[in-house]
């Protein structure tokens, strides 16, 4: 291409380089990130940063609705840790958690285990596992429900007519029973959680190291504690984390299944703290309520910073 | 098309590191320019300057008349090349070729023309419909090569292009970009830290080193007359042989255990110093009987390439490797007497490894 | 492989693998035989002789008619199917945008930023629901879907965003300088070169968010009071329980249909699903 095209070429492009101001601008790194930032940092302050703010003023006053009510200090904490109920209902929260979190993982690295190997229809078996994950938990705790209802279970119905019980079960009727039952059914849910995602972090292991280790003469149990557990505990402690911070602040499990009931024994921190501040419109009550789950949020979500931090330097 | 400018260009990043150092380079129009060196010695910081995606720290960048300092990338009238191709996976090669033209609202059929000029130079016509994932590494390099020169830009930025390439593909397409070159007349700035393409693609090339430019200069001037002892021990493949020797008081020998050599007369002045000496592999040939500037040592290990024979030994307390004709016929451990012409030999100040 | 006998597989795989399947898909089953069977054979007590609860005798329809005629059960499909999509539109974008300044642009606060976002990434909707229904009426949003298309991105965007930001971090940085120099803009490369090649990871943090959005539950209850602009989850709950009286039939059945399409989406997209889902738990 000789000089003359180029010069043209020169020319045309003098003309037709040409973008508004406003890209202009947004050229500048600093501009730009802030522009994209704003809409989800707005959203965010707005729907979580503020009402942060405002449930730590609400837990300071007596409002109620249609009463601003006033600033009445720590009292809404002081009853609160007086209230028999709220006590037992934050005892359930952490048997709840605590219980629940042990056996999603027992079962969910039991059947992570199942699934990574290959087997026929293992993509629709690993798909259909996952179905309690997706359903909208409150339509499948209403299956729950029925199932475990005191006249029409199934469940009494295949154990009595199999022989094993004599009398019904007091499935939702027994403040104990009801207790374990929601474990079971939190347990039913979020199995497949802790399934899949460990599913992923053992497709990651190597199977020479199997390979390897069983040349060594290790047996199934020796090599699942040392190999694929140390390999497997980074994954495992994020998904602790996760699924701590789901149930210790679960609510609407509860509310479909037992409704807190029968007689406040299954009564988790959110759903008492629903009960006083909407049921009975006690917001102030209501928000000191909500904040006693944040310390422990605080506390799960700080090690899990720390951890990633590490994770980063490491 | 256009001369680059580069004045008292400095990079300094956050985190405090310091990657150019006070670079000051004229590309002339139509110049092939290698920037050479080893990995963090600034050479890709100071191509990504040129091309505005890295911020400059303070110096200055002309391309053409216009100082482009402030410009973004898209106003600076440049293409380039980068080492993973960064051909956008999600259009075929036609619109990775197209896509630097439909920015700039050019005419369909001017864009198609360019186009299909460009693949018919680079023989990839057949590609135009494919994906980049249906390509192998060589027809990706022609891609990502025919998307910058669709655009007939100022000038043509080349980020370690082939280091991606298997080395046959790489000497083929080494040809191919210095005939691309000259076909097209478009100043070009090259990275690369594979001496061997600098030198045979540069029409001049920098040496840098830890954020410094060593020498800028033809290949064969850096070849010939290194200016100091990093570019004599950078160009050149197998490297210089450097060894550290004592001048005779008298300034006609350099001197050290085992090895006497005769030093030409520039050396003269440097009597009783101790210097580096530094001899290429090809300087050195087997002695015959008139040779009196020789010295006799062992050879270690015979590396017979075909074309040329490589012996490995040592000298003055240094390993050394001589360059010799095919025909020799030489055993590990035999001794052997190497020869060499003073006017061939490169002296180094010890302390600054400036050449002298 | 290692070797395995044959009774071993039977004890250790297939028996466990049966075990784990029925407990999973047992109360799906029962959901949807409950679903179409008519009241007689449904309140058949534990102890009577001669119930076959596991198996509908008589199929019926009569459920589905009675939610079709006693309900706003459409409606509440619909609500949920628009707040769903609209809120997951509305985070993915805020989800993209945030994480590619996060992935990608170097400014200062950046860190802090990420990790704040993170931190909110982990704040349940149960801690705020009191002070968030007052702010939800103060702005006129009561009762109107907008109330929980604007409030579910509080949980969607931080994870679109942690989700799209590993993601955009996979993609080599040179696709957008390239762009740039073949005369893009930042904006432009981000949204002509950089988003459609993350395709993908934008199917899965969509996937994921459309079916956090179609479970959620608190906020719809709290923030919706009139029938027709109930969620599927909370029509379900408010309207199909009369008093103490609960319609058994009518509720498995509501349970079913909101549950279905939630279902088949996920079947379409289980690859990218557990994508999102793997992803929404990586550092």
């Amino acid at each position: 291409m000789g000089r003359g095209r180029a010069r043209q070429d020169l020319h045309l492009r003098a003309e037709q380089v040409r973008v508004s101001r406003l890209t202009r601008l947004l050229e500048s790194e600093k501009a730009l990130a802030a522009a994209l930032l704003a809409p989800g940092v707005a959203i965010l302050v707005i729907f979580i940063a503020y009402p942060f703010v405002m449930a730590l003023w609400y837990s300071l006053t007596s409002i109620r609705v249609g009463d601003p009510g006033h600033f009445v200090g720590l009292d809404n904490f002081t009853k609160a840790l007086n209230d028999l109920i709220f006590q037992q209902a934050f005892k359930n929260t952490v048997f709840y958690t605590f219980w629940a979190t042990i056996f999603k993982l027992a079962l969910g690295m039991w059947l992570a285990l199942l699934l990574n190997r290959s087997f026929r229809f293992k993509r629709i078996v690993r798909a259909s596992m996952l179905l309690p994950f997706i359903i909208p938990t409150v339509l499948s705790a209403f299956a729950w429900r029925w199932m475990f209802d005191p006249t029409f279970s199934v469940m009494n119905w295949a154990l009595y007519h199999g022989g094993i019980i004599t009398d019904r079960l007091p499935f939702l009727s027994s403040g104990d029973w009801a207790m374990w039952c929601a474990v079971l059914v939190n347990t039913w849910r979020g199995m497949p959680f802790f399934a899949i995602t460990l599913l992923a972090g053992l497709q990651t292991i190597s199977p020479d190291l199997h390979e390897a280790a069983a040349l060594d003469g290790a047996n199934a149990w020796h090599r699942f504690w040392n190999v694929t557990w140390p390999l497997l505990l980074p994954v495992t402690l994020v998904v602790v984390v996760f699924s701590v911070i789901q149930t210790f602040s679960d609510f609407q499990l509860i509310y479909v299944l037992t409704g807190g009931g029968p007689a406040n024994s299954t009564h988790l921190i959110a759903t008492y703290a629903y009960q006083i501040g909407v049921g009975s419109g006690l917001l102030g009550e209501g928000a000191a309520l909500s904040l006693f789950m944040f310390p422990v949020l605080f506390a799960v979500v700080w090690v899990q910073l720390r951890y990633l931090k590490r994770m980063e330097n490491g | 098309m256009a001369i680059v400018t580069i004045r008292d260009l400095n990079k300094k990043y956050e985190n405090g590191f310091h990657a150019v150092k006070d670079v000051n380079l004229e590309i002339r129009d139509k110049e092939f320019m290698v920037l050479v060196g080893p990995s963090g010695c600034g050479k890709t910081t100071t191509l990504r300057m040129v091309a505005g995606l890295e911020e400059i720290t303070s110096g200055e960048i002309r391309i053409g008349e216009r100082v482009v300092n402030d410009l973004p990338p898209m106003d600076r009238d440049i293409a380039m090349v980068f080492q993973n191709y960064a051909l956008y996976p999600h259009k075929t090669v036609f619109d990775n070729m197209a896509f630097g033209l439909q920015m700039r609202k050019y005419p369909k059929d001017e864009v198609l023309k360019r186009v299909r000029d460009a693949a018919d130079i680079l023989g990839i016509e057949a590609l135009l419909e494919r994906k980049p994932r249906q390509l192998s590494g060589g027809q990706r390099q022609r891609v990502a090569v025919g998307r910058a020169i669709v655009r007939h830009p100022q000038v043509f930025l080349f980020d370690e292009p082939l280091s991606n390439l298997d080395a046959k593909l790489r000497v083929q397409m080494r040809v191919e970009l210095k005939r691309l070159h000259e076909r097209l007349e478009t100043t070009a700035i090259y990275v690369t830290h594979d001496q061997v393409e600098a030198m045979t693609l540069g029409t001049r090339v920098v040496v840098m080193k830890d954020g410094y430019v060593q020498q800028v200069g033809e290949p064969l001037v850096l070849y010939g007359q290194p200016a100091n002892k990093f570019v004599a021990g950078f160009i050149g493949s197998p490297a210089m042989n450097f060894v550290d020797v004592s001048i005779s008081g008298d300034g006609r020998h350099a001197e050290t255990e085992g090895l006497r050599l005769n030093v030409p007369d520039r050396i003269r002045a440097h009597g009783g110093k101790r210097l580096t000496l530094g001899v290429r592999p090809e300087a050195l040939r087997i002695a015959n009987g008139s040779d009196e500037h020789g010295f006799a040592t062992k050879v270690d290990v015979v590396e017979p390439l075909g074309n040329e024979i490589l012996l490995n030994f040592r000298a003055g307390g240094a390993p050394m490797v001589a360059r010799v004709d095919p025909g020799v016929r030489l055993k590990a451990h035999e001794s052997v007497r190497f020869a060499v012409d003073p006017e061939r030999l490169h002296f180094f100040d010890a302390t600054s490894e400036a050449a002298l | 492989m290692l070797i395995e006998r044959k009774w071993k597989k039977w004890v250790f795989f297939y028996l466990p693998m049966a075990v784990f399947i029925v407990f999973t898909l047992f109360p799906f089953y029962w959901m949807a035989i409950t679903a179409f069977r008519p009241d007689n054979e449904l309140y058949a007590t534990w102890r009577q002789p001669n119930a076959a609860p596991l198996w509908t005798l008589h199929p019926t329809l009569e459920h589905f008619v009675g939610l079709m005629k006693t309900t706003a059960f459409p409606t509440w499909l619909w609500n949920t199917m628009a707040i769903a999509l609209v809120a997951t539109g509305i985070s993915l974008v805020c989800g993209m945008f945030a994480g590619y300044a996060l992935a990608r642009l170097k400014f200062r606060g950046s860190e802090f930023l990420g990790t704040a976002i993170f931190i909110t990434y982990l704040v349940p909707q149960t801690l705020l629901f009191i002070p968030l229904a007052d702010i939800v009426r103060d702005l006129q949003l009561g009762n109107t879907p907008w109330a929980l298309m604007l409030t579910y991105p509080t949980f969607l965007i931080p994870f679109c965003t942690w989700l799209l930001m590993g993601y955009f971090k996979t993609i080599p940085k040179e696709l957008e300088e390239c762009a740039r120099i073949d005369g893009a803009t930042r904006f432009g490369a981000m949204v002509r070169i950089i988003f459609p090649v993350a395709i993908p990871g934008i199917l899965s943090a969509g996937i994921f968010a459309f079916t956090l959005s179609w479970n959620e539950f608190i906020y719809a209850l709290i923030f919706m009071s009139s029938a027709d602009q109930k969620t599927v989850p909370v029509g379900v709950v408010s309207e199909l329980i009369r008093g103490d009286i609960f319609f058994w039939g009518q509720l498995m059945m509501g349970a079913l249909l909101g549950s279905v399409p939630v279902a088949i989406v996920y079947s379409f997209f289980v690859e990218y699903y557990v994508t999102g889902l793997t992803g929404s738990v990586k550092g």
